[in-house]
């Protein structure tokens, strides 16, 4: 229960995406950190997709003290 | 036994037996109505109920009763529910009704009909109390019957619409007596691994095979839960206990699923738009950079040497303009000065000298105007230049 899921990534990345708009949406920054806040949303923009693109169900099985209950293979 | 009880003691006794007995003290009486009597002061009513060779009788508190749509009549078959006990008083035997419902409905629909009176009067089904489905999960929990078509369409649906969730199953019996401790024992492992989310599923069918889900630790376990709970039942069947403590009811399993999730299109959409900011923000950032370097140059070209040669240049112009023009003002005036000079030469030319009457000699051969007269022996020729022309002379006589 430790490991982030898919959707935790997917949010985690997705704020990271919103704050950089933010900042960038504010304006008034130099045009070197412009430009690399832009490289940067890009890219993030570009993971969130990925992991769109790559997500696959997982499913668990929790151990429950009944016998006979195997649902899965 | 040493010594005698009193009454109020064997009755008391009584009343404790019964009152803790676990049948009598939550059980169904199916009879018939006789002498019902409804106590017009206090609300309470008074009757017995009996069959063909028995007869029992009973109270039913106003509070109760007052749950009753309408006063039974003598002879009515009813089922009704409650507890046993001995009123110590009168040493009456009696059953103390909370529930009284016509028989004709049967046993699991009058217990049903029981169960829901009790939670609701405890607030199992306040509307207030309902939570909103988290908006985006992460774990889902789902409590099913294993191998159920119910769970492969809810993982269809959940691997389509969301894969990026996570589904814990926490399988369970539905039938059967063991079934209620089995949901519980899932949803209880559910709420101990952690999900945000928790969908009760169960097929349809009758009304025995759905009692499970009208039991009352069941339905107290889902009361409990710490997250949201949403039932998927398998076919638009009678609405069970669970169905109405649940915080949402879905018409099946499936739509169950597609309720708990946002659809992978929609977090798309959002990382476009989010994309299209990116873009529309880094866009307005470099045109106002653009505007500025622009106007940077401008400023720059106001500065410009080459605009300076320009000017320089044009001033060079003007100032040849200006010299030329003081210049051929300047030949100008010289040109009233020569006039002036030719004037005054004139007043000093001979001419005018001659015309006072004076006249001036040279001699004739050489030319030479004679100033002296050694300049000129006897018998030199001269001319004499007079105003209106000249003379022919030659000298007498020389000097002394």
């Amino acid at each position: 229960m430790n490991a982030q899921t898919p959707m935790e990534s997917y949010e985690t990345l997705y704020a990271r995406l919103q704050a950089v708009v933010a900042r960038l949406e504010a304006g008034e920054l130099p045009l070197a950190e412009t430009l690399q806040l832009y490289e940067q949303g890009v890219q993030l923009a570009a993971e969130c997709q990925r992991l769109l693109d790559a997500a696959e169900l997982r499913v668990r099985q929790l151990q429950v003290a009944e016998p006979g209950l195997d649902l899965l293979p | 036994m040493h010594h005698a009880l009193s009454v109020s003691e064997l009755n008391n006794y009584l009343r404790e037996l019964l009152e803790t007995n676990p049948l009598l003290s939550d059980v169904w009486v199916e009879g018939e109505i006789s002498e019902f009597k409804r106590h017009a002061a206090s609300g309470h009513c008074y009757f017995s109920i009996k069959d063909a060779e028995a007869l029992l009788r009973a109270v039913m508190w106003r509070s109760a009763a007052s749950r009753l749509p309408a006063l039974p009549r003598p002879g009515e078959a009813v089922l009704v529910h409650g507890y046993v006990s001995i009123y110590p008083q009168r040493g009456d035997l009696q059953l103390y009704a909370d529930m009284l419902l016509p028989a004709g409905m049967g046993i699991l629909h009058a217990r049903f009909e029981e169960l829901k009176a009790r939670l609701e009067s405890e607030g199992f089904f306040s509307l207030e109390r309902k939570r909103p489905l988290p908006a985006r999960p992460r774990r889902i929990g789902i409590v099913t019957g294993p191998q159920s078509a119910a769970l492969h369409d809810m993982l269809t649906v959940l691997g389509r619409r969301c894969p990026l969730v996570e589904v814990l199953v926490a399988p369970c019996l539905v039938q059967g007596e063991r079934a209620p401790d089995s949901i519980v024992a899932a949803l209880n492992s559910l709420f101990q691994a952690g999900v945000d989310v928790i969908i009760v599923a169960r097929g349809g069918g009758a009304l025995e095979d759905l009692w499970s889900f009208n039991d009352e630790a069941v339905a107290r376990a889902v009361f409990a839960s710490p997250v949201p709970v949403i039932t998927g039942v398998g076919h638009e069947t009678d609405t069970t206990i669970v169905d109405l403590v649940a915080d949402l009811r879905a018409p099946t399993p499936s739509a169950a699923a597609e309720l708990v999730v946002p659809e992978l299109p929609e977090l798309a959409a959002e990382v476009a738009s989010a994309r299209a900011r990116l873009d529309a923000a880094a866009r307005a950032s470099l045109s106002l950079r653009r505007d500025q370097v622009a106007e940077a140059a401008r400023v720059v070209e106001r500065h410009s040497p080459l605009r300076r040669v320009d000017r320089e240049r044009q001033q060079a112009d003007d100032l040849v303009r200006r010299l030329e023009r003081s210049v051929s003002a300047a030949i100008q005036l010289r040109g009233v000065a020569l006039a002036g000079v030719a004037g005054r030469l004139q007043i000093l030319s001979p001419r005018a000298t001659l015309a006072r009457g004076y006249a001036v000699v040279r001699r004739a051969d050489t030319g030479q105007v004679l100033t002296h007269p050694a300049q000129a022996a006897p018998a030199t020729p001269l001319a004499i230049t007079l105003r209106d022309g000249e003379l022919r002379a030659t000298v007498e006589n020389g000097e002394g």
